[in-house]
């Protein structure tokens, strides 16, 4: 089973990186982007069928590696 | 699909190989290559491997000298440096990639170097840089400036060894083809420099490092093919660099080097496992026969003909002594870095390789390695320019005006952005920073230090190739003796054009003599250095960029110095003739928009006469601070000592100065600028008239601002703006 | 005094803060490998500058789950002091060892310069021989040195005096300028900049030297 994680900063980071792509935006003339966030995508591929497991694995390695509860925070899905 | 496809006229000139030298392959092997031999038949007699257009003039470097214990032709150089110990630096280019993928292109290029000096069993130590970037309006330049410097910073911060100098110039005639000549040295013991020698008949062929994957297949025939509008669609083949995984190799294999394992290794670089073991076996007078299928892979499927001419990053090929298979595979296992025995040295003197159960390569090393074709390209030596004879009008504009403007403008403004991405004081040795002549890092644990400089001058060796390239092994001469070194031998990385012009293979021709003869006079042997050619887009060449990193011992870092003064009231001392060579002046070019006239000449007895005096000078305790006088002459050099040192100076014009300005900006060569203690004039002046050197007294140091003769006082913060600003400010667009 | 120095994959200072504490410290200071489990009796716990695991994931986050990382959490419970430098000032936050995070430079780019900090406390082991509000020079080299923390963490951290050194002229927008923070009992220190680079006339700066010394001072009296 393919489990993706999307881990972005917690509301109130002020990420240095999605700001500079905002201004840039801006200085392409888009000015109808209100805001702009950053997230990364882990794709996990599990032995697991069973999506009840799966997310509970997913959820565990989130809390213990993938991601930094101080700053950060995480979305499962799960595909087929 | 080896053995099944037609080796037609067409594939082989994709391969880059003409319709002779496919020829001579025919002649050398007694019938038709298959494909995989053909691919590596065209990488290893591309020009960048093979050196075809250049060997003949090559020759002509002086490469030996007492202290120089490996010329051209290995890894990287290796000279003497006393205690013991060895110093292994090379330059190489990586131009053509940096060009369509700055990030990567760039930090590949530092880890391509770093193995070509860990892979001679020397800890890497220092870092240099040497970057040609295009003009500056350009709609490219800022963002190959940026991915560049950040691929340099990136590579070489994380495999911790520090980025400690190099250079980095503007010019129009770079808008299509960027350069970027990366420089590493590295210290080893010297009775145990490692060579690429295949030798043991018998003896195991080990892949270590990371796994192979589809990159840069053909990077090799790509750095020697002249750009054109399609370069963009060769994006695929530029590699990724893992610097993680090239930090862990060089731990491991200099763990293993401290063993006695190995017999012969060698960096997978350019045309991967084809050169590497065509190479370890042609110099070791031995064969080597692959087991493909041993060969750790990242993707499945791939065929012999990828798995030969991959260029994928961060590996190494080695022969080990007969069973100490184990012994190694430990050591890279506790790196977490893949070893793979993947053949044997025989004694047959062929490359033999077998892949799925067929001999997929068969050639004779020595043909493919040795006997690639050698051209005598006709050239054309350039005409001598004609010199630049100035007037009053280069007065007309005031001194100080014409200093901000210059410190101001992209060739002088600080290298600050720069090199502030750089860790350069990793390794906690670095005992001369960037901005000064050149960088020093201590040897570890001792006090004794290497200094390190890059230098070239493009705009010289394009009015005049043979004085520039002259110029440049003085430049380099002199930056190490103003810091008080010794200058032992130089690397060096030959950037021009494409060599059937014989226009271009003139200026190749003509810088390659004149940085022969700067080397003969000075002593300063050249022991390693790359060449690359076609740097040229759709018919536009680069300026002839004969880039020279130069390196030096300090004996005693007490007594070191630097650009930097700590006090007032010191004297100026100006050491050389001033006459005001305007000619090809940054004045003329960025005051007057003149790139008019002959460089200055270059008189290398007073170059090497000027050199042992100031070096004594320091030796013997008597400098404070030593600058060498290069581009925008005098001036740009005092201020550059008044920014360093954060206090002012005064300069006197001497009676009949002629052409005040000239006097200033000029850029004549064999040029120092001494501060020194009040009360060691007489010495120094003593010192001078015994060994014939010309030298005046021109100033002092003290208060806040620089004053040039009768010129408005510039205050020290005013310099320090126009010298800082200009960089942050266009990069920032 | 005891010490060590903590080696992973990718550590590039390991070395040079191996070299200061020798040379403060006056005796050879253990190295100790990642994939250890246990650490030898010391004192300090160096956790040095660099690129652990290559930065992957997030810098220090693969090094903070190492088993050597469990040895040195358990240390530092009994009271060892553990000083982290740069990456392992991110490692140790990683770790939760120490509050809040370090993100990229609000600069975005690396940035090597030498930087000037206000020592804010010297109620430590690691600054007690600093004049109290030294202002001093010490060298940053990274690319992701941003302290975050959210505004309860910052305003606890003042009220219980537990930064370090704050920085005067702030190279990578960290959160009220904090350069170094303290975990509450006191004894464990991350910082960015680096104290093992200035402690050598010839590198250009010994201010490094005092944190060094307090140490001696503070942990062998």
């Amino acid at each position: 089973m393919i489990a993706q994680v999307r881990i972005r900063y917690r509301p109130g980071v002020l990420d240095p990186e999605a700001r500079a792509i905002a201004r840039a935006l801006a200085s392409l003339g888009y000015r109808d982007v209100r805001s702009v966030a950053r997230a990364k995508i882990i794709e996990l591929e599990l032995a697991t069928s069973d999506r009840a497991e799966a997310e509970r694995q997913v959820r565990e390695m989130c809390d213990r590696l993938l991601a930094n509860p101080v700053i950060e925070t995480y979305e499962v899905s799960l595909g087929d | 699909m080896n053995g099944e496809v037609r080796i037609t006229p067409e594939l082989v000139a994709e391969h880059g190989l003409t319709a002779e030298e496919y020829a001579r392959i025919l002649e050398i092997l007694g019938r038709e290559p298959n494909l995989v031999e053909l691919g590596i038949f065209a990488v290893m007699w591309s020009e960048h491997c093979s050196y075809k257009s250049s060997k003949t003039h090559l020759a002509k470097f002086p490469t030996t000298a007492p202290w120089v214990i490996c010329g051209p032709g290995e890894n990287a150089g290796v000279v003497d440096i006393g205690d013991g110990l060895a110093a292994v630096f090379k330059m190489e280019s990586h131009n053509h990639p940096s060009f369509i993928e700055p990030y990567q292109g760039a930090a590949t290029g530092v880890g391509g170097i770093l193995r070509d000096v860990f892979t001679m069993g020397a800890r890497p130590v220092a870092l240099l840089d040497a970057l040609r970037f295009g003009d500056p309006a350009h709609p490219r330049t800022r963002w190959l400036v940026s991915g560049v410097v950040a691929g340099i910073g990136g590579y070489g911060n994380c495999v911790g060894v520090p980025t400690v100098g190099g250079e980095t110039t503007f010019h129009r005639a770079y808008d299509g083809n960027i350069l970027v000549n990366v420089m590493c040295v590295g210290i080893a013991p010297a009775d145990r420099v490692f060579y690429a020698r295949a030798a043991g008949v018998g003896n195991p062929v080990v892949y270590v490092g990371a796994k192979t994957g589809r990159d840069g297949i053909h990077g090799a025939t790509m750095a020697s093919a002249e750009f054109d509008e399609r370069s963009e669609e060769k994006r695929p083949t530029v590699q990724v660099g893992d610097p993680f995984t090239e930090k862990l190799l060089i731990e491991a294999c200099l763990e293993l080097m401290a063993s006695d394992c190995v017999v012969a290794i060698q960096d997978m670089g350019a045309a991967g496992l084809t050169s590497s073991s065509c190479e370890m076996a042609a110099r070791g007078g031995t064969g080597i026969e692959l087991d493909l299928d041993a060969v750790p892979l990242r993707e499945e499927g791939m065929t012999a003909y990828e798995i030969m001419l991959s260029e994928s990053q961060e590996r190494m090929l080695l022969v080990l002594r007969e069973g100490r298979e184990d012994q190694a595979r430990r050591i890279f296992a506790k790196w977490d870095l893949d070893f793979a025995v993947i053949g044997k040295v025989t004694g047959s003197g062929r490359l033999v390789a077998r892949h799925g159960g067929r001999t997929v390569v068969d050639v004779p090393v020595a043909a493919v390695s040795g006997a690639s074709p050698v051209y005598d390209r006709p050239f054309e030596l350039p005409a001598p320019a004609a010199p630049y004879d100035p007037d009053e009008r280069v007065d007309r504009i005031a001194a100080d005006e014409a200093l901000l403007r210059l410190l101001g403008s992209p060739d002088l403004a600080s290298r600050r952005w720069i090199y502030e991405q750089y860790d350069y004081m990793v390794m906690a040795d670095t005992v001369q920073r960037p901005g000064g002549d050149a960088a020093v890092v201590r040897i570890h644990g001792s006090n004794r230090g290497l200094a390190l400089t890059t230098d070239c001058t493009p705009r010289y060796c394009a009015a005049d190739p043979r004085t520039g390239g002259c110029q440049a092994v003085a430049e380099s001469y002199r930056n190490l003796t103003a810091v008080g070194a010794r200058p032992l031998a130089i690397t060096n990385c030959l950037n021009f054009g494409n060599p059937e012009r014989p226009a271009i293979m003139g200026q190749l021709v003509a810088a390659i003599e004149g940085m022969s003869e700067a080397c003969r006079a000075l002593d300063y042997p050249v022991v390693s250095g790359n060449v690359s050619l076609y740097n040229e887009t759709m018919g536009r060449a680069i300026l002839p960029t004969p880039q020279v990193g130069g390196l030096g011992l300090v004996e005693d870092l007490d007594r070191m110095v630097g650009i930097a003064w700590s006090e007032e009231g010191l004297r100026l001392l100006l050491v050389g003739d001033t006459v005001g060579w305007l000619g090809c002046s940054l004045f003329l070019r960025e005051l007057f928009g003149l790139e008019a006239g002959a460089p200055p000449p270059v008189d290398l007895a007073a170059e090497r006469r000027h050199a042992d005096f100031v070096r004594g000078c320091i030796a013997a305790g008597l400098v404070r601070a030593c600058h060498d006088l290069s581009d925008g002459g005098l001036a740009v050099a005092v201020a550059e000592m008044c920014l360093a040192s954060g206090g002012g100076a005064r300069i006197h014009l001497p009676p009949r100065v002629g052409l005040r300005n000239a006097w200033l900006f000029g850029e004549d060569q064999a040029r120092y600028l001494l501060a020194v203690a009040p009360h060691t004039v007489g010495e120094l002046a003593r010192r001078a008239a015994a060994a014939g050197v010309p030298m005046v007294e021109i100033g002092d140091t003290g208060g806040d601002a620089l004053i040039l003769g009768d010129a408005r006082p510039i205050s020290l913060a005013v310099l320090r703006r126009a010298h800082e600003a200009w960089f942050p400010r266009y990069m920032e667009g | 005094m005891r010490a060590a120095v903590v080696t992973f994959p990718g550590s590039n200072c390991d070395r040079d803060l191996a070299v200061a504490m020798e040379a403060v410290f006056g005796r050879p200071v253990l190295r100790v490998w990642h994939a250890d489990s246990e650490l030898p009796p010391v004192d300090v716990v160096g956790i040095p500058g660099g690129f652990s695991y290559g930065d992957y994931l997030r810098p220090g986050a693969i090094a903070a789950r190492s088993p050597i990382l469990r040895a040195v959490i358990r240390a530092a419970e009994r009271g060892v002091a553990v000083l982290g430098i740069c990456n392992g000032f991110q490692i140790l936050t990683e770790a939760g060892l120490l509050p809040g995070a370090l993100i990229r430079n609000v600069g975005l780019a690396f940035v090597c310069r030498e930087v000037e900090l206000e020592v804010a406390t010297t109620a430590s082991p690691f600054t007690c021989a600093y004049p109290a509000r030294a202002r001093i020079r010490l060298p940053v080299a990274h690319h992701d040195g941003n302290y975050v923390a959210d505004v309860e963490t910052l305003d606890r951290l003042e009220a219980e005096d537990r930064i370090a050194f704050r920085y005067l002229d702030n190279p990578n927008g960290s959160a009220r300028g904090i350069a170094g923070v303290l975990n509450a009992r006191r004894n464990v220190l991350g910082m960015m900049p680096h104290p093992e680079r200035a402690c050598d006339p010839k590198l250009g700066g010994t201010d490094g030297i005092p944190l060094f010394r307090s140490l001696l001072s503070a942990l062998v009296a």
